[in-house]
């Protein structure tokens, strides 16, 4: 690698150096303006959060030991992603792909059980279309689960790299990544978790 | 099998859309057939289509904002005829669905696939080069960036043939555009092109914002980066907090009409006031987005044909950020009527006027450059001074609609038309134009014929007040906009006097293009040889024109504002390096095309309801970022000496030109340029 491409804040696009160091970067910024995306679709939810239209509120929808089990899988999966990290900074091909492969169980737990949620609700009659609380809600919580089964496909397209290629300087890059997606996704969770279930029971 | 997509949907009974249906496929065919014939095709993908090169994606972007923009000033045109003439028991030539179509289209297309492409070109082009950078912190992204914004063209394009367009106004209207009232494809095409072409510009805003916080050139720190990157720095801050808002009130939207959901409906509990507000937490940045960057190539054109330091460069600085931030604080005046509370009126009615006020800054910082400057009447300095002039005056309306009262008496009158049209044609579209002209001989290697720029200059100069003043007082009159027929006998003069400041803005844009044909005609005549045509100030006019596809041989280390200006008053100008090292380079990529190409698949689908195109675009989408995701082999090289080759040559031809000596030109060697 020459030292013009070297030079500082000359920016490269190999995979390694500047080059990952402004991917992780670019990253953060496009999870901030994902978190605004979020951030709206929350101010709808508090804005609809009355607009019941005459069908159920949150009383008659959610239960709370199911939705703690649901966020228990989310949450831990967090942990074992960051364990995950861990490894693969040690070098630790198989315990990197152990605990990924944990963790992709735990997402994968977290959505179906979301899924079931949703297909009881609209079983029930309770579908997005009866009212604007409804609407609101599946469009929150739906898309927090699509990231995750986004996350979900982009892991198990990950795990495939490590096998493939091993942790190389490009696939450690792209775990990075994901690991700050993952988490983000943890962190948005907790603030659904907070003010559409719980704030609605109470 | 193909949705709600039959024979009916094909546009062939209205003469215009006939022309269209017909034309279009013809054009399209007969460009395939002409390329095909003359070989290009293969030049065309490998040098253009699949380039992460940040000069000729600019280029591409400009030249779709540049043809959009042609198709918006088409959609004007029919407007102003429509209403010079339909008064009374004469009807016009269009009903009230068409022209409702033609509204919408024309805002549609002249912010979002005009002024967006040709805005985001000019980035590309200049704030490499102004950073001292080889490329954009992700050139791959950039394509693909660039795709989407295209294949979201042809989107809007498709809509004159197949099906309809929204006739629910550029901002959309709810609930008119649910699917109760709007059940047509109008509005789902509407929708669909801006969530394409939103994600493209959302990506570009995080790609510049890494490019320009990460890559600038040892010791360019913040103050002292070129005021037009500043202007970059901060329009791409604006886009990725205020993207996601239209992103997510088009969603809502969607899921509404497709899934039967229950946000901006009537009923259930939808609440229609909410769309206008995400919607405008996005519109009003977006007007800022747009005109920042004009203001930063008014601040580069000012400072270089004055021959001085920008004044106040600080406070310009502080202004552009002031914009920025108050952009956000007041989107409820685009609503001031929709019944807020009173306090809230207010508060937003002074958050707008506060606005003037670093706008203003920059108005005097501009006149303070020019104050005792050696001013050079080019081009781009005629745009920058027709901008000051028409611009102030707009501003000033602006200003006076933040007073909610006042804006109760005059919204939704063409006096709001002829408003904003009257800061985003001076303000934006202007300031494109002196940017076009100022950094086309970078890119080119050869300047722009300067006569029929000037004719071009005064057409628009004379046109704009002729097609839009008139609005003024006839919305002081009264006359609502968006309208296809009125029965009052006295608007007619007015609107017969816009139509003809229509006319003469028209002959602006063909005297436009006979600018690029006498340009290209005249390109040995006007050849830059020294890459410094105008006597620069900033990096980018320190390399060859059009520069090496690396930028800068050896990256340049910075201690000035100007810095380019410094090191030419010191003599210091073009060092020669002693040697050259390797630089690696990213390799041409077809992700952008495939992305493009599927994401208009997604769309089409979508709009149609063709739902297997739709699931294989979307696949289309997923997969094609699998295999870039995969590709660890993203760079090339290239050798020490294929860039001393290069650089040679360079320096050959500025001795030629006897520049090497370093000291800032006199006037008289630069009279033979003008």
């Amino acid at each position: 690698m020459s030292s013009a491409v070297h030079a500082p804040a000359a920016g490269g696009h190999e995979a390694g150096g500047h080059g990952a160091e402004n991917k992780l970067f670019g990253f953060w910024i496009y999870l901030m303006s994902d978190l605004i995306i979020f951030a709206i679709l929350f101010a709808t939810f508090a804005v609809m959060s009355g607009n019941f239209a005459g069908g159920p509120g949150p009383k008659q929808l959610f239960e709370v030991p199911y939705l703690f089990l649901e966020t228990l899988f989310l949450l831990v999966s967090s942990v074992t992603y960051g364990l995950a990290v861990i490894s693969m900074q040690s070098g630790k091909q198989k315990a990197v792909l152990f605990r990924l492969a944990i963790t992709f169980l735990l997402g994968l737990g977290f959505v179906v059980m979301e899924l079931m949620e949703f297909a009881h609700l609209i079983e029930e009659g309770f579908g997005p279309d009866k009212s604007a609380y409804l609407s609101s809600f599946f469009t929150l919580v739906g898309t927090h689960g699509f990231h995750v089964s986004c996350g979900l496909l982009w892991m198990l397209f990950m795990i495939i790299q490590v096998v493939r290629k091993g942790l190389t300087a490009g696939v450690r890059s792209r775990l990075m990544r994901l690991s700050l997606f993952w988490h983000f996704l943890d962190i948005v969770w907790v603030g659904v978790f907070t003010f559409v279930y719980l704030v609605g029971l109470l | 099998m193909f949705g709600r997509l039959t024979w009916d949907s094909f546009q062939i009974h209205d003469p215009f859309l006939f022309a269209a249906t017909v034309g279009m496929p013809l054009g399209v065919i007969a460009l395939v057939a002409v390329l095909a014939y003359f070989k290009l095709w293969g030049y065309l993908w490998s040098e253009w289509f699949t380039t992460v090169d940040h000069k000729k994606i600019g280029v591409m972007y400009i030249i779709l904002g540049l043809i959009m923009m042609v198709r918006g000033v088409v959609d004007a045109i029919m407007m102003r005829a429509q209403q010079a003439v339909a008064l009374g028991e004469a009807l016009g030539y269009l009903d009230a669905n068409h022209y409702a179509q033609i509204f919408s289209a024309h805002g549609t297309i002249m912010i979002i696939f005009a002024a967006m492409p040709i805005m985001i070109g000019l980035m590309n082009l200049a704030v490499p080069l102004q950073i001292g950078a080889r490329d954009v912190a992700f050139p791959a992204l950039n394509s693909i960036s660039f795709w989407l914004t295209a294949s979201a063209s042809i989107l809007v394009m498709l809509s004159l043939s197949i099906g309809e367009f929204s006739t629910a106004g550029w901002t959309g209207l709810a609930p008119y555009f649910e699917k109760e009232f709007s059940p047509g494809t109008g509005v789902d095409y509407w929708t669909w092109a801006l969530q394409i072409s939103g994600v493209g510009t959302t990506l570009t805003g995080i790609n510049f914002l890494v490019t320009i916080l990460k890559m600038r050139a040892p010791g360019l720190t913040l103050m002292k980066l070129p005021l037009f990157s500043w202007t970059a720095l901060t329009t791409n801050v604006i886009i990725i907090l205020s993207f996601p808002a239209l992103t997510v009130a088009l969603f809502l939207l969607s899921l509404d009409r497709y899934l039967d959901m229950h946000f901006f409906t009537n009923d259930l509990g939808g609440i229609v006031m909410l769309y206008a507000n995400i919607f405008w937490m996005w519109g009003h940045p977006e007007v800022y987005i747009v005109i920042l960057p004009a203001f930063g190539v008014f601040s580069e054109v000012v400072a270089t044909f004055s021959r001085k330091y920008i004044f106040g460069y600080e406070s310009l600085v502080y202004a552009t950020v002031v914009i920025a931030f108050l952009s956000f604080t007041v989107w409820l005046h685009h609503f001031f009527t929709m019944g807020n509370d009173v306090n809230v009126n207010i508060a937003f009615g002074i958050a707008t006027m506060l606005i003037a006020i670093p706008t203003g800054v920059k108005l005097f910082d501009w006149l303070f450059t020019m104050y005792r400057g050696r001013i050079h009447f080019s081009t781009p300095m005629y745009w920058t001074l027709g901008f000051m002039v028409l611009f102030a005056i707009g501003g000033m309306t602006g200003v006076l609609m933040a007073v909610p009262p006042i804006d109760y008496m005059v919204h939704n009158s063409v006096f709001l038309v002829a408003h904003f049209h009257n800061v985003l044609i001076p303000g934006a579209l202007f300031g494109y134009f002196a940017g076009l002209i100022y950094w086309f001989p970078k890119v080119f290697g050869f300047k722009i014929d300067e006569k029929w720029g000037k004719v071009s200059f005064w057409c628009w100069a004379i046109g704009f007040p002729l097609a839009f003043f008139p609005l003024y007082v006839l919305g002081l009159m009264g006359m609502p906009r968006r309208i296809e027929h009125y029965t009052n006998p006295e608007w007619q003069p007015l609107l017969i006097v816009a139509g003809i400041g229509t006319v003469v803005i028209t002959a602006g844009i063909a005297a436009l293009l006979l600018q690029g044909w006498k340009t290209f005609q005249d390109r040995e005549k006007n050849a830059d040889p020294t890459g410094d045509p105008w006597n620069g100030r900033t990096l980018e006019w320190s390399i060859s024109s059009p520069p090496p596809v690396y930028n800068f041989a050896v990256i340049p280390q910075v201690t000035a504002r100007d810095d380019f200006w410094v090191q030419k008053e010191k003599g210091t100008a073009y060092p020669r390096p002693e040697k050259y090292s390797d630089i690696h380079m990213p390799k041409n990529v077809p992700y952008g095309v495939v992305i493009g190409a599927a994401s208009f698949f997604l769309g089409f689908g979508l709009i149609w309801y063709i739902w297997w195109m739709a699931i294989l675009g979307a696949l289309g989408i997923v997969v094609t970022m699998m295999v870039q995701g995969d590709n660890d082999d993203t760079e090339y090289v290239i050798t020490a000496e294929e860039v001393k080759k290069i650089e040679d040559a360079h320096f050959e031809r500025l001795a030629a030109a006897g520049v090497l000596s370093g000291k800032p030109r006199n006037a008289n060697q630069e009279s033979h340029h003008e």
